[in-house]
């Protein structure tokens, strides 16, 4: 490398356009992503002739953005774990295992809803810092460690239920919870010119902002940056490298907890196989919203980015009427042109050549 | 272990140019005797008396003393695996000494943590992991030591002074900073160096230890970062420099500390040893003379037979002490016939 980018003079510094200085975001690709992804789908709605319905509705947004929302939960927890260079491949049968808890607490035990939601979360922070415990006290890759977790908690789920329930679905939910106004924090929905827009709407947008205060203006997030940048480097300038973690996969199970609980109280029932694959969908969020897959970079913005290109194309591809098989195929090809902008863009933000 | 009083308030900055004070160099010149430095009448800033270190059935130092006054240099000499690197972990924290004890300004102390250390003013630079190159210069320059606004759960990062004051300290040693949100990963080797000793000098460090802070660097980067180690001399901070490389070291240090193989292998003040003392004593001396001794039986195999080879292998030092590293694998002779 050499010294040509900045030096003492000050002649040698190049104004850089506007439009420059957006692509060294790292969430810049995903938001360009996000418009031609939802411009496709719009162009290829119109010629179907489809204004006004389908993937062009009040009702057809309420759907893309739902599936956003579910993914973008767990997104922007994700990033923030994956900038610190840390991986949770549990929270998938985390959001199984949660929901069937909250189901059995309230079907099963007769715990009143408030306090049944309490007890889920607490499990699951449990989980989450047992997760990070782990990889600390072992120093194994936290992809190993909660690559187990996930196996644990996904058989765990269908033992403990079928030994229970003597099934692996947990329903009739709807009968103990209805009127009570704390579960209305988690269903509830409003109908806006046509369309049913529930309130994990705000859940997420919650998440996505609470998520991104926390990276870029807080010392936490500095922190969350540097653990993932070098270990080493952030211990010896004095950042509490193990307690950052263990916050972190607390987080990450804290996002699938609240997941399974809009979900099961909003469907009225709990399956051990909720969940499958999120944890991958949720890296492919993060990595799409210009989160570095070895950490030490990323942002929590682009991953609602990310979600949105994830929900736009599950349900676009229903919408304009591609067969849905085809969802993994473009999902793969989402990500693998996403990893190649997004490594293009930081090569070049990062000066290096 | 730590305490907020301990902290020193960042320093005052000399903006006037550094010269070398003239009768300092004199009087470092004049220096004859071994132990004495220039100041060697001041109380050493820190100080690591007789320090053991094992790691296993390894012995990583053993009875290992160093001491670095104020505006002083103190280079660290040493091949590698001679324990430089664990000498600067024990002294900045990361391992306590098995034997031995640390004084900073004659009080005996114990450090916790390489966060301790910091907090106590000993700032150790890693030439790997000086910088962050994925974050920002002035994410770079605050980490772990981030100012704050706002109180309670709303307390925040202030990204704004953050930033004005890492553009600031940058402007001091001379990199001027487009943007503080730029990343470190576009600056060069040896201006990321310097950022690692700004961000120690303004954090109030009184100890610098520069963990090879040139070798991996070319000839040009190398003397910006020596420049401002200098700089850092001149503003009063003791300075343990290591490296291996002698020619590094010479210019700009008052006392030379040269280890090998976990030992102490010999401690000189300037002007008392040259370069192939220091290299003899590193343990590199002899395979170096061994070095130009085979290059030289090479060149007069070739030349009996290659007579133009003969003349460009008069240019090839023979001697041990000629500087044999600038001796290029081009310039060999060809293999003969």
């Amino acid at each position: 490398m050499t010294a040509a980018t900045t030096t003492a003079e000050g002649e040698r510094l190049r104004r850089v356009s506007p439009l420059r200085l957006f692509f060294s975001r790292p969430e810049s690709g995903a938001i360009a992503g996000a418009v031609i992804v939802f411009l496709i789908f719009g162009v290829l709605s119109a010629l179907r002739g489809d204004i006004g319905k389908g993937f062009l509705s009040i009702q057809g947004a309420a759907s893309y953005l739902e599936v956003t929302a579910q993914v973008g939960i767990l997104g922007a927890a994700v990033s923030l774990l994956m900038i610190a260079g840390e991986f949770d491949l549990s929270v998938g049968s985390m959001i199984g295992a949660a929901g069937l808890l909250l189901g059995l607490l309230i079907v099963q035990w007769g715990v009143p809803p408030t306090i049944a939601i309490i007890l889920t979360f607490a499990f699951a922070l449990a989980v989450g810092a047992f997760n990070g415990w782990l990889r600390i006290k072992t120093g194994l890759p936290s992809f190993l460690v909660t690559l187990g977790m996930l196996l644990i908690l996904r058989g765990a789920g269908i033992g403990f239920t079928r030994a229970i329930t003597s099934q692996t679905i947990v329903s009739g939910i709807t009968d103990k919870t209805a009127g009570d106004p704390i579960v209305q924090l988690f269903t509830a929905k409003v109908t806006i010119a046509g369309g049913d827009f529930k309130i994990i709407l705000l859940w997420w947008v919650a998440a996505v902002v609470v998520a991104t205060w926390v990276l870029t203006r807080t010392r936490f997030g500095n922190w969350i940056f540097s653990v993932g940048g070098s270990e080493q480097a952030a211990r010896y300038v004095g950042v509490p490298v193990n307690r950052v973690r263990i916050i972190l996969f607390m987080t990450t199970a804290g996002s699938a907890c609240l997941l399974a609980v809009i979900q099961v109280l909003s469907f009225g029932s709990a399956d051990v196989l909720r969940g499958t694959n999120k944890e991958f969908e949720a890296i492919i969020t993060a990595v799409v919203g210009g989160t570095l897959l070895t950490g030490g970079y990323g942002s929590a913005l682009g991953s609602a980015f990310g979600a949105f290109i994830l929900g736009t194309t599950q349900l676009g591809i229903n919408f304009v009427g591609i067969n849905s098989d085809w969802y993994q195929v473009v999902l793969g090809t989402i990500l693998l042109l996403a990893v190649l902008v997004n490594t293009y863009l930081l090569r070049r933000a990062s000066g290096a050549r | 272990m730590t305490s907020p009083n301990d902290r020193q308030p960042p320093f005052p900055h000399d903006t006037a140019p550094f010269t070398m004070p003239a009768e300092t160099a004199e009087r470092i010149s004049a220096y004859g005797t071994q132990g004495g430095g220039p100041e060697s009448t001041a109380t050493p800033v820190l100080e690591a008396r007789d320090i053991s270190k094992y790691f296993g059935r390894v012995i990583a130092l053993e009875h290992v003393s160093l001491s670095v006054r104020p505006g002083e240099v103190n280079c660290l000499l040493g091949d590698n695996g001679a324990g430089k690197s664990t000498l600067i972990k024990t002294l900045s924290g990361v391992h306590p000494p098995d034997s031995g004890s640390l004084l900073m300004d004659g009080q005996s102390v114990v450090l916790g943590s390489p966060r301790d250390a910091l907090d106590r003013g000993i700032a150790t630079v890693y030439q790997d992991l000086a910088v962050l190159p994925l974050m920002s210069i002035s994410r770079n320059f605050f980490v772990g030591s981030e100012p704050t606004t706002g109180f309670g759960p709303f307390k925040q990062f202030d990204v704004a002074r953050a930033g004005k004051i890492a553009t600031d300290q940058m402007l001091e040693i001379g990199i001027q900073v487009r943007d503080p949100g730029q990343l470190v990963g576009t600056l060069s080797g040896g201006e990321r160096q310097t950022l690692a000793i700004a961000r120690a000098e303004y954090f109030g460090a009184r100890v610098l230890i520069l963990d090879e802070p040139t070798s991996a660097l070319g000839v040009k980067e190398a003397a910006i970062v020596l420049r401002h180690v200098i700089r850092a001399r001149a503003k009063g901070l003791g300075v343990i420099f290591i490296t291996h490389n002698v020619q590094h070291a010479l210019p700009v240090g008052d006392r030379f500390t040269i280890l090998s193989h976990g030992r102490l292998a010999g401690e000189f003040v300037r002007g008392q040893v040259g370069q192939d003392e220091l290299l003899r004593l590193m343990g590199g001396g002899e395979e170096l003379a061994e070095l130009a001794a085979e290059l030289d039986k090479l060149m007069h195999a070739d030349a009996r037979t290659i007579e133009e080879v003969a003349v460009s292998a008069e240019a090839v030092p023979t001697s041990p002490d000629a500087p044999v590293t600038e001796v290029e694998a081009g310039e060999l002779p060809p293999p003969g016939p």
